[in-house]
C-alpha cells in the first residue's frame, strides 16, 4: 500500500495515450501539460503522506 | 572582440560571477575541518542536512545543461521533449526507497562511491572496476556539455572571438573553478548552489509572469508555437514529427527514454556524492518529498521553448532558443542576471561531477591497480589532481570542438549509466544476484546498448526492437537483458555470501545520526 502510493504519480505520468491531448486546458494549457505538471505536487505530497506514516 | 558586448548585462554576469567564485574559497572555512581528509575534502564530511543538500542535489542534478538542452529540444520539436517530466517524476520513489539504505551502509562502512558499496556487498574486484569505469566514462562528456551551455550564454552577452580566443572567458572561469574545487572541496559547489538556485528560482519566476504577460497569455504561447511546427511539418513534406502533443510513433520513445534516463540519472559518480554527503538517510527522504520543486522549475524552463517560437525567436541552432528568448524579453541588465544564474548553473554540477569522478578514479582504480597501500592524506592530494585533470581535460574538449563527439558520448553515457542499476540497487533489497552474475549482466548491457545506438550515420537513442513498429530507449532495452542475464547467471551459480547484514541498512539512531 506504501509503496503504491509512492509509484502512483509515476505510473500515470507513463500511461501517456491517456494524457496526450489537447483538452480540456486549464489557464491556456493543453491538458498534456498541465496534467504533468500537476502531477508533480501530488508526487511530493503523497511521499509526504508515507513519510509521516512511518514516523509515527 | 568585445566591440558588440552588452555592457549591463555583461557587468551584472561578470559581478555574479565574481561573487561566487570568492565564495568558492571561503567555503573552506565552512564547517571546518581536516581538509586533507578524503572524506572531508570529497564528501563534506557527511555532514549536510536536508536543506543544504536540497540546494546542493538539486544543483546537481538539474544542471545548466539541462536548463539548455530541454527547452531546446522543445523548441525544435514540441511536445517530446517533455519526457524529462515523467523522467524527474519516476526518480524520487527511488531515491526515497533505496538511497536511505545505501546511505546507512555507506556510513557504516565509510563507503565514499557507488564502486566502494559493490565491493563491499560482492566481494568481487571486477564488479567494483566495471562500476567505477562507467562513472567516470559517463561523466566526463557530461562535464563538458556544462561547459558548452556556458558558453551560449557567453555568445549571447556578445563576445566574438576567433580560435582559442573563442573561449578565452570559458578557460578563465574554469581555471577559477580548479583552484577552489581543489582548495574547498564539495564544500564550495555547496555554498555556490544556494547563490545559483536563488538566482535561478528568481529568473524562472519572473520569466513566467512577464513573458505570458508580454505575449498575450499561455493560450497564444501554447498556439503560436502550435503554428510553428504545423509550417515545420509541412516544410518537411511531413517526415518530422514535431507538435504540441505525441505523434503516435512517438509515444514508446518517450516512455521508454523517461524510464531508462530514470535508471541512468542517480547512478552517476555526482549524483552519489550528493546523496552519501547528506547527514541522515531521514534527509535523503525529506528530500525525495521537497526536490520535485526543482522539476517544476524544469517543466517551466521547457515551456520556454514555446515562450520563444511565441516571442518571434528564430535560432538556426535550437540551443540558442533561451539565450534568445531572455534578450528578446528582458532589460539587459535582467538578461545579465539570468545568464549568470545559467553559467554558475553549469559551475556547480561541474565541480561536484570532477569531485566524483575524482573520488571514484582514486579508490576504486587507483588503489585496486595501482598502489593497494596507497596512504589517507595522499588519497585526498590524488583525488584533487584528478579533479583538476578532469576539468582540463573537458575545457580541452570544448577548446577543439568536438562537441558533437560530447553530445554523442552523453547520449551513449546515460544508457551505460542505467547499466550499473543492477549492481548497485539490487543489493539493497535482495541476496539473489550474484557479484559475477551482475558483472555479465553489465558486460551484455553494455555492449548491447553501445551496439544497437551505433547506425552508420550517427549514434541514436532509439532501435526497433525485433523489427516492431516502435522504437525503445536502447538504455531500456539493455537493461532488461542486463537483468535477464544477471538473473539466469546468478541462478545457476548462486553466491550467497554477504558482507552486510540487514541491521547495517537500518537508520543510524537517532543521536549518532546528527553526530
Amino acid at each position: 500500500m506504501k509503496y503504491l502510493l509512492l509509484i502512483l504519480p509515476a505510473a500515470v505520468s507513463l500511461c501517456v495515450p491517456f494524457y496526450n491531448m489537447m483538452e480540456p486546458r486549464l489557464f491556456g494549457f493543453p491538458f498534456f501539460y498541465w496534467l504533468l505538471l500537476l502531477l508533480i505536487p501530488i508526487s511530493s505530497v503523497l511521499t509526504f503522506l508515507v513519510y509521516k506514516g512511518e514516523k509515527r | 572582440m568585445i566591440g558588440h558586448l552588452r555592457w549591463p548585462a555583461t557587468i551584472v554576469f561578470v559581478g555574479f560571477v565574481l561573487l561566487v567564485s570568492l565564495l568558492g574559497f571561503v567555503a573552506a572555512r565552512w564547517k571546518r575541518a581536516d581538509l586533507a581528509d578524503l572524506h572531508e575534502w570529497g564528501l563534506g564530511g557527511r555532514r549536510f542536512g536536508p536543506w543544504i543538500s536540497w540546494f546542493l542535489i538539486g544543483g546537481d542534478l538539474y544542471t545548466a545543461y539541462t536548463v539548455i538542452a530541454v527547452p531546446s529540444v522543445v523548441y525544435a520539436i514540441g511536445a517530446y521533449g517533455f519526457f524529462a517530466l515523467p523522467y524527474t517524476i519516476l526518480i524520487y520513489p527511488l531515491l526515497y526507497v533505496a538511497f536511505p539504505r545505501l546511505w546507512a551502509v555507506a556510513h557504516r562502512k565509510n563507503y565514499m562511491t557507488a564502486a566502494d558499496y559493490v565491493l563491499g556487498r560482492y566481494g568481487n574486484k571486477w564488479l567494483e572496476l566495471a562500476v567505477a569505469f562507467t562513472g567516470i566514462l559517463a561523466t566526463m562528456p557530461y562535464i563538458a556539455l556544462q561547459l558548452v551551455g556556458m558558453e551560449k550564454v557567453i555568445e549571447a552577452l556578445g563576445f566574438e572571438g576567433r580560435g582559442l580566443a573563442a573561449h578565452l572567458p570559458l578557460s578563465i572561469a574554469f581555471a577559477i573553478l580548479a583552484l577552489y574545487t581543489s582548495r574547498s572541496g564539495l564544500r564550495a559547489p555547496a555554498m555556490i548552489a544556494f547563490v545559483k538556485d536563488t538566482m535561478i528560482y528568481i529568473f524562472v519566476v519572473a520569466a513566467i509572469v512577464v513573458v505570458p504577460m508580454k505575449l498575450g497569455g499561455y493560450g497564444a504561447i501554447f498556439d503560436a508555437a502550435s503554428t510553428a511546427f504545423d509550417q515545420k511539418v509541412a516544410t518537411s513534406g511531413g517526415k518530422l514529427a514535431a507538435g504540441l502533443l505525441l505523434a503516435p510513433q512517438q509515444i514508446v520513445p518517450f516512455i521508454t527514454l523517461a524510464i531508462g534516463s530514470a535508471f541512468a540519472l542517480l547512478m552517476y559518480p555526482h549524483s552519489m556524492t550528493g546523496i552519501l554527503s547528506v547527514r541522515s538517510g531521514n534527509a535523503i527522504r525529506v528530500n525525495a518529498i521537497a526536490l520535485p520543486a526543482y522539476s517544476v522549475m524544469l517543466g517551466l524552463i521547457a515551456l520556454m521553448g514555446y515562450m520563444a517560437h511565441a516571442a518571434g525567436v528564430h535560432v538556426a541552432d535550437p540551443q540558442d532558443a533561451v539565450p534568445h528568448l531572455i534578450l528578446a524579453i528582458f532589460p539587459d541588465w535582467f538578461g545579465g542576471f539570468s545568464f549568470a544564474a545559467i553559467a554558475i548553473g553549469a559551475l556547480v554540477p561541474a565541480a561536484i561531477m570532477s569531485i566524483g569522478a575524482a573520488n571514484t578514479f582514486t579508490r576504486n582504480i587507483f588503489k585496486p591497480l595501482i598502489d593497494p597501500g596507497l596512504a589517507a592524506r595522499d588519497e585526498a592530494l590524488l583525488a584533487k589532481l584528478v579533479a583538476l585533470v578532469v576539468q582540463v581535460g573537458a575545457v580541452l574538449f570544448v577548446l577543439r570542438g568536438a562537441t558533437r563527439f560530447a553530445l554523442d558520448l552523453q547520449l551513449l553515457g546515460g544508457i551505460w549509466m542505467a547499466q550499473v542499476f543492477p549492481a548497485v540497487i539490487f543489493g539493497l533489497f535482495t541476496r539473489r544476484f550474484s557479484g559475477w552474475g551482475l558483472f555479465a549482466g553489465w558486460a551484455t548491457g553494455m555492449a548491447l546498448g553501445t551496439l544497437l545506438a551505433w547506425t552508420p550515420g550517427a549514434w541514436v537513442p532509439v532501435h526497433a526492437i525485433f523489427g516492431s513498429s516502435f522504437a525503445v530507449y536502447n538504455g531500456v532495452t539493455a537493461i532488461v537483458a542486463n537483468v535477464v542475464v544477471a538473473a539466469l547467471l546468478s541462478a545457476a551459480r548462486p553466491d550467497w555470501a554477504r558482507n552486510e547484514t540487514e541491521e547495517e541498512y537500518a537508520d543510524l539512531p537517532a543521536g549518532k545520526a546528527a553526530a
